[in-house]
């Protein structure tokens, strides 16, 4: 299908202070695509959480946004150090977060969740030593 | 309840937005965690928090969340107050600890945000 738009952001590990910057740019591109209300929120939520998720746990990585006729995609993809129980790290409340990130108030165990919550669809691959992939698709309305 | 009815409640000093202070309030959520803001809140809720980092400017934007209330007196610094200024947000500050500003509110009428509250067949 005819992709609209595609834009990519770098996501470095434990860069606390730019964190957040590449939601920011997805939410006002869309916005000025005319994409509003609760798909807006949703997207806007769960691209913050899979870039904290990049920050807080990878060691680095890459967040892009594809805009297609029919919906909005998110795909996170990080070169390591992959999740070696995904089923573990779904769970609303566990997380291996370390201090910084919960003195901002992040690594709460809720990422995962939160972003499976928000999306119509979501896929998560891991390969430990390699690294983490995971797509989001928001159907936009017709 | 307005921003207004919540700075006289609180005895809130408003640190950003005076312009907008009749924008009414409908549910309120207090949390120091911001993975839970962003899986509850909405924008007709007002957030608030003892947590002064650009992160709760930043997920306030993604909600478009319309006031943010400081407790404990707390002020957050002047780049992160730019920021909200930014997206027009109203910031207020109050000398009340986290739990003392939310009891009044309540008494006063405000709500928190809808979730279950009864336990599910997959909590067991």
């Amino acid at each position: 299908m005819e992709e609209l738009i595609r834009k990519s952001y770098p996501v470095a590990q434990a860069d606390y202070v730019s964190a957040g910057h590449a939601s920011a740019d997805i939410k006002r591109t869309l916005k000025q695509l005319g994409v509003g209300g609760d798909v807006l929120r949703r997207v806007a939520v769960a691209s913050y959480e899979v870039e904290l998720n990049l920050v807080i746990h990878s060691l680095g990585g890459e967040l892009t946004l594809r805009v297609l006729p029919d919906q909005v995609e998110l795909i996170s993809a990080d070169c390591g150090p992959g999740i070696p129980d995904i089923s573990m790290a779904m769970r609303e409340g566990f997380s291996t977060a370390n201090d910084e990130a919960r003195s901002l108030g992040f690594g709460a165990g809720m990422g995962l969740p939160n972003m499976k919550r928000n999306a119509d669809t979501f896929d998560i691959q891991s390969t430990v030593g390699v690294g983490t992939t995971i797509t989001m698709g928001f159907a936009l309305p017709s | 309840m307005t921003i207004q009815d919540m700075i006289r409640i609180l005895n809130a000093r408003v640190l950003l937005g005076e312009d907008k202070l009749d924008t009414p309030v409908y549910t309120a959520c207090c949390s120091d965690l911001m993975s839970d803001v962003l899986a509850f809140v909405d924008e007709k809720t007002v957030l608030i928090t003892g947590l002064t980092n650009p992160h709760v400017v930043r997920t306030s934007e993604m909600l478009d969340l319309k006031c943010l209330v400081f407790v404990r007196g707390k002020v957050p610094t002047q780049d992160i107050l730019d920021s909200a200024d930014e997206q027009g947000l109203v910031v207020i500050t109050t000398k009340l600890t986290a739990f003392s500003a939310c009891g009044m509110l309540y008494q006063e009428g405000l709500r928190g945000v809808p979730v279950p509250v009864e336990w599910g067949a997959e909590d067991k």
